[in-house]
């Protein structure tokens, strides 16, 4: 396969502020790639830069070989599927999918590229319809089959089911998969969403800080990450301080255990993953660490402990019933045991000291909280208040 | 009340007020619309339908469909859709072109087409009137490239002139806050569809200020078809429009002149409403004015 699009040394800022630097990135055709990080890691703007939305300050953009830097992206190959759709609301459903062909194609041959759109999305029939009149669901549709009806080489996709509720979003990840497999164009896919990133993608590209951490199929980045940071986005990790004594031995929590890393240098600092479903409780006896359980969340597939470790959280997840404040033995195969090197992320991330659902509403740039934790404004990436997010002072006081 | 308010009590709203409350809240609004809304809507039917005597008549209505009459209509609707249309011509573009600029030029170019509003409209007409004279700087201006000298007033190109200088700034206000609300994104997406600039506005903007426009249009047209002040001071009372007609009607004072003026406002009402009417069927109706 081809490299269909490159970025070569990329950087951008705004007003001052670094999103992107020195970015090298490329994407073959057919492939289904997601840029995956949090919010203000750089992955919208990668994508904007691609739609020709942005220019980058230093750097080239290369598609199909060609340097696109100066073309407008009313000329590029490339079409998008926008966050909350964009669907022109003065237009109904036929009109808005039949957009970027009116005045370029035949009237008849409109009529039947859009009704085989329509019929791709499920949305046959929908035509007459007002675009507002939709559920979000519904518009997603409408806005996948508008970008599609040009016959693009690359879709982008920018967080194109963010706004979707759970249920809806696991369908639309298996029929994206399937328009992607069926009509082999090349997708670029923007999420935050660790899990829709390793069930959809042919490649995942972990971005921070407007940076790379790594690119790599699902299973790699998951099995392999390659720092702390891209071990604790992707997926639970617990992670922790260690040396690496040789090969195929590490040591942390007071004693070496077996491992299947090398290529170490001998005592090298390193920090070591081992993922919470990859721990095994034991009794104390039998235990080569013991903990303190200090908190039990039921999941329903398995139950989820938090464990005190020397001071360390750790989060184990297990589908025996253990209670609080009893003390158990841990037990880690040599197989669950990953060796990361050290990078500026080590130290800042892996514990579970302060770990809840709230924290994670907490930490999250997305979410305001008001005083008493409710969830008042949820930001968009470009800082603006949405505007479906009920008003928390007015909610529930009428009589 | 429901338990919410009484686990968050600072959230607590009053939410309904004694009836006695509101209604003394609301009698000086009441009042109002009584004493000056509708009591003089009233008199304008009555008088337009009644003759001195106060017996009914049709003959007030009659009379104002005489020739001479009609002429002054006639002039009147037209000068005021010639002047409506420029001002959309004039406003249109400059409101595109301010919701491109940075947001702080935005204000600032707002403020300064505001500015002029400040002036009273009588004063402004005057200087409109001091600069088209004879020998006024224009004409001095002119004379200078060896045009001229030219004579501007006593013309319909200087009331419509006026008009356009008027109430322009309730054409651009309008539209501009309609264009600059148009979500970005929707202008990315049609370049994405492979839209230019031009296409994009063409395409996207312009449906999109429909509602705007249609303000701005019943904004500038309904006082410019019922000035007189504009057309008397520039034109010395030469040309006359339906609204000098109906001042100087009202101004003599006696029974039978109310009529005739009665009459002319009661057309003139129902031409405004006819012209609203048929703008608001082009609007969605948010940002425009309803009837």
């Amino acid at each position: 396969m081809s490299k269909l699009i490159e970025l070569k040394g990329i950087t951008k800022s705004f007003d001052g502020e670094v999103v992107l630097s020195d970015m090298n990135l490329y994407i073959r055709d057919r492939e289904f790639v997601t840029l995956l990080g949090p919010s203000g890691c750089g992955k919208t703007t990668t994508l904007r830069l691609i739609g020709g939305f942005e220019t980058p300050d230093t750097g080239d953009i290369l598609f199909d070989g060609e340097r696109i830097n100066d073309v407008p992206a009313y000329k590029r190959q490339v079409n998008t599927v926008f966050q909350r759709y964009a669907l022109f609301p003065h237009l109904n459903v036929f009109d808005n999918i039949a957009f970027a062909l009116k005045r370029k194609v035949p009237k008849e041959e409109i009529r039947t590229r859009v009704d085989e759109m329509l019929d791709m999305v499920a949305l046959r029939g929908f035509g007459h319809r007002n675009v507002n009149s939709l559920s979000g669901g519904q518009q997603q549709r409408v806005a996948i089959a508008r970008a599609l009806i040009n016959r693009p080489r690359v879709l982008l996709l920018d967080e194109p089911l963010g706004a979707l509720d759970l249920k809806l979003r696991k369908d639309m990840q298996f029929e994206l998969k399937n328009i992607q497999q069926a009509t082999g164009i090349t997708f670029i896919y923007v999420t935050h969403d660790q899990e829709e990133a390793l069930s959809m993608s042919d490649t995942i590209v972990v971005m921070q800080n407007g940076k790379i951490q790594q690119i790599g199929t699902p299973t790699d980045v998951y099995n392999e990450p390659k720092n702390a940071f891209v071990a604790d986005f992707i997926g639970e990790s617990n992670i922790v301080d260690g040396v690496m004594r040789e090969d195929y031995k590490v040591f942390f929590d007071g004693r070496v255990f077996d491992c299947l890393d090398r290529g170490f240098d001998k005592n090298e600092p390193v920090d070591v993953v081992i993922r919470p479903e990859d721990v095994d409780v034991v009794p104390l006896d039998r235990g080569m660490l013991r903990g303190h359980v200090t908190k039990v969340t039921f999941k329903g597939v398995h139950y989820e402990i938090i464990v005190d470790v020397n001071g360390f959280m750790w989060m184990i997840q297990t589908t025996d019933y253990v209670g609080v404040d009893s003390d158990i033995g841990i037990y880690i195969e040599p197989d669950a045991i990953h060796i990361m090197k050290k990078s500026e992320f080590s130290g800042t991330i892996g514990d579970y000291s302060s770990f809840s659902d709230e924290m994670d509403e907490i930490s999250n740039p997305d979410v305001e909280l008001d005083e008493h934790g409710n969830v008042i404004d949820r930001l968009d990436s470009d800082g603006e208040p949405s505007e479906d997010e009920p008003d928390a002072t007015e909610g529930g006081n009428d009589d | 009340m429901t338990d919410e308010t009484v686990v968050a009590p600072a959230r607590v709203r009053p939410s309904r007020k004694p009836a006695i409350v509101r209604a003394v809240t609301v009698a000086p609004h009441g009042l109002w619309c009584l004493l000056f809304i509708l009591a003089p809507l009233v008199f304008v039917v009555y008088y337009t339908f009644t003759d001195p005597s106060g017996s009914f008549t049709m003959a007030n209505l009659k009379e104002v469909f005489s020739p001479a009459y009609l002429t002054v209509l006639k002039r009147s609707v037209l000068l005021a859709l010639e002047s409506t249309a420029i001002c959309l011509l004039l406003a249109y573009p400059l409101a595109l072109a301010i919701t491109r600029m940075k947001p702080r030029n935005q204000s600032l170019v707002i403020l300064l087409l505001m500015l002029p509003m400040w002036i009273n409209l009588l004063i402004r007409t005057y200087s409109l009137k001091l600069l088209l004279e004879t020998n006024g700087p224009l004409n001095g201006f002119l004379g200078r490239l060896g045009i001229g000298p030219i004579g501007f007033l006593n013309s319909e190109f200087a009331i419509v002139l006026g008009m356009v200088y008027n109430y322009l700034p309730y054409m651009i206000l309008p539209i501009y806050s309609v264009i600059a609300k148009i979500d970005p994104r929707l202008k990315e997406a049609a370049a994405d569809l492979g839209c230019n600039g031009f296409q994009t506005t063409f395409r996207v903007v312009l449906p999109l200020s429909v509602s705007g426009i249609v303000s701005g249009i019943t904004m500038v047209f309904v006082p410019s078809i019922s000035t007189f002040f504009i057309s008397k001071s520039l034109s010395d009372g030469r040309i006359r429009l339906i609204g000098d007609v109906i001042e100087q009607r009202i101004s003599l004072h006696n029974a039978a002149a109310y009529e005739i003026g009665s009459a002319l406002s009661f057309i003139l009402m129902i031409l405004i409403i006819v012209s609203m009417l048929i703008t608001n069927r082009f609007g969605d109706n948010d940002g425009g004015v309803v009837v």
